[in-house]
């Protein structure tokens, strides 16, 4: 499997990327991990006329707490979000979410600007930065711009990021120290994406839900964030009544395409199961 | 298709090579650098057979072109015995604990096996299965590779490996 040809660019900054990006509009595409693009590449669905690479940009890479607000470099890879013991402390989901994509190897090279631009609905990553509440920072020819996640996905591989525009940074506001959470996913193996997958933070607060938030993957052709689902536990001692009834909401969002991961009766029906299992741990986790 | 020029390292090496934009690594290690001990298996990023070390980390070359590794370097197979030419502790390991049957997955599996003991130099037979969870074995049931591993470890550790193999 020989991918098309492509000239290749290694910007050593942003505007250099920008640049280039303007040069040649829609012919060039920019290669982050690779681990979503290359594969595309090799079976020809990608066939960019000029790939920039974002390897050699400084700017791109790292992890930084700003006081209220966490800001990871779009090129961080996932295996650097594992090693970092700062960020874990701070938003645990993070690790929990990133040891559950694809394999070692995978990790080392994969980025987080990578999964959460790429669009594929299986990628686990941006539903849980709708979970979080997270934002892209994304800069063009134009200037910068923020973009919720929650904003972002429009259809699948169509998000809102315009053509030349890049994605150079993550912003997720830190959440309360005292908090649930719990990503779980049903995958038939390692390196699978997700049959079904969901993401939920929580606040409880003398047994009572104070804050929830529940964002799914691969149930469709956009993450789902589930504001009314999320609605539905609020103020519950979490009870089955409760999980029930955000799992209801939450089904009526869900439209999975039915593929080697079953039928979409069946898909749907492994998502109500992760809300229950997600909202339960993160209960859990938010009163131990 | 213009080349373009790359220099990197290859098992302590510097090399320097023409290469085409869209060649994979694993197609240049094999055809153009004659280094044929990193395999092909799917292709298709699954099943890690064609793992090589690159800066310090382990990278399915199929799945990366040349001229990414431009100032890289590469730790391939052909590389990991030591210099006086006896068995690296990880090919001893599964040399004497069974660790390969057809041997297809075996380099994959000790240049993968090679950066994990780099990171966790004595890993619980969990941490092992988990840290070689990109690399598929069709022949050994994974048992062998697991003993091979931790007898490596035991190795560089100064420690004496008592298990058999299965
Ligand atoms: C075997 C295998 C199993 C996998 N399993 C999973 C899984 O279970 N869950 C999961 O989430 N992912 C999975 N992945 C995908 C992997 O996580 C990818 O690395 C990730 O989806 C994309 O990140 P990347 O850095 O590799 O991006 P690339 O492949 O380089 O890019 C992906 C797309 O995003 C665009 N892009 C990249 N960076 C930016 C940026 N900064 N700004 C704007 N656009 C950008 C590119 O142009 C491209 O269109 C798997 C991959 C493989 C090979
Ligand atoms: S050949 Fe590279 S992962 Fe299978
Ligand atoms: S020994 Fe045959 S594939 Fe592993």
């Amino acid at each position: 499997m020989i991918p098309a040809s492509f000239d290749y660019h290694r910007p050593k900054s942003t505007p250099e990327a920008l640049a280039i990006l303007g040069q040649y509009g829609d012919d060039a595409r920019v290669v982050a991990g690779g681990h979503s693009l290359i594969p595309m590449m090799k079976l020809r669905m990608a066939q960019p006329s000029h790939l920039v690479d974002l390897r050699s940009i400084p700017e791109l890479k790292g992890i930084r707490i700003d006081g209220t607000t966490i800001v990871i470099g779009a090129m961080t890879t996932q295996a650097e979000l594992l090693g970092s013991a700062q960020l874990t402390a701070a938003v645990p989901i993070l690790h929990e979410a990133a040891l559950q994509i694809a394999d070692p190897q995978v990790r080392y090279m994969g980025t987080l600007g990578g999964n959460v631009a790429n669009g594929d609905p299986g990628n686990d990553m941006p539903a849980v930065m709708q979970c979080l509440d997270a934002s892209y920072r994304v800069t063009g020819k134009t200037g910068s711009r923020s973009i919720k996640a929650r904003a972002f996905y429009k259809s699948a591989y169509v998000t809102a990021l315009n053509s030349g525009e890049i994605v150079t940074a993550i912003e997720i506001p830190v959440p309360p120290g005292k908090h649930g959470y719990s990503y779980d996913k049903l995958k038939r193996k390692i390196g699978d994406y997700a049959t079904a997958a969901a993401a939920v933070m929580m606040t409880v607060s003398g047994g009572k839900v104070q804050t929830c938030a529940i964002a799914l993957t691969n149930l469709g052709p956009t993450p789902i964030y589930c504001a009314q689902a999320s609605a539905a536990i609020v103020g519950s001692g979490l009870d089955t009544a409760a999980i029930t009834a955000a799992a209801g909401a939450a089904g009526a969002l869900m439209a999975p395409s039915p593929d080697g991961r079953g039928t979409v009766q069946f898909r749907t029906s492994v998502g109500g199961v992760m809300i229950g299992r997600a909202l339960q741990r993160a209960y859990q986790r938010a009163t131990a | 298709m213009a080349k373009s020029a790359i220099k990197l390292k290859i098992n302590g090496a510097e090399v320097e090579a023409l290469v085409e934009p869209r060649t994979l690594l694993v197609h240049f290690l094999r055809e153009q650098q004659m280094l044929t001990g990193t395999h092909i298996g799917c292709e298709t990023s699954h099943c890690g057979v064609c793992t090589v070390d690159l800066n310090g980390m382990s990278v399915k070359s199929c799945t990366i072109f040349a001229i990414q590794a431009d100032g890289a370097d590469v730790i391939t197979i052909e590389g990991m015995a030591n210099a006086d030419g006896t068995l690296h502790a990880l090919q001893e390991g599964f040399r004497q604990m069974h660790g390969l049957q057809c041997g297809f997955c075996t380099p994959g599996m000790i240049l993968r096996a090679h950066r994990l003991l780099k990171e966790n130099p004595n890993p619980t037979e969990a941490e092992i299965r988990m840290g070689i969870a990109g690399n598929l074995c069709r022949c050994t049931g994974y048992q062998n590779i697991v003993k091979a591993i931790q007898h490596a470890a035991a190795k560089l550790g100064g420690r004496e490996y008592l298990e058999a193999a299965e």
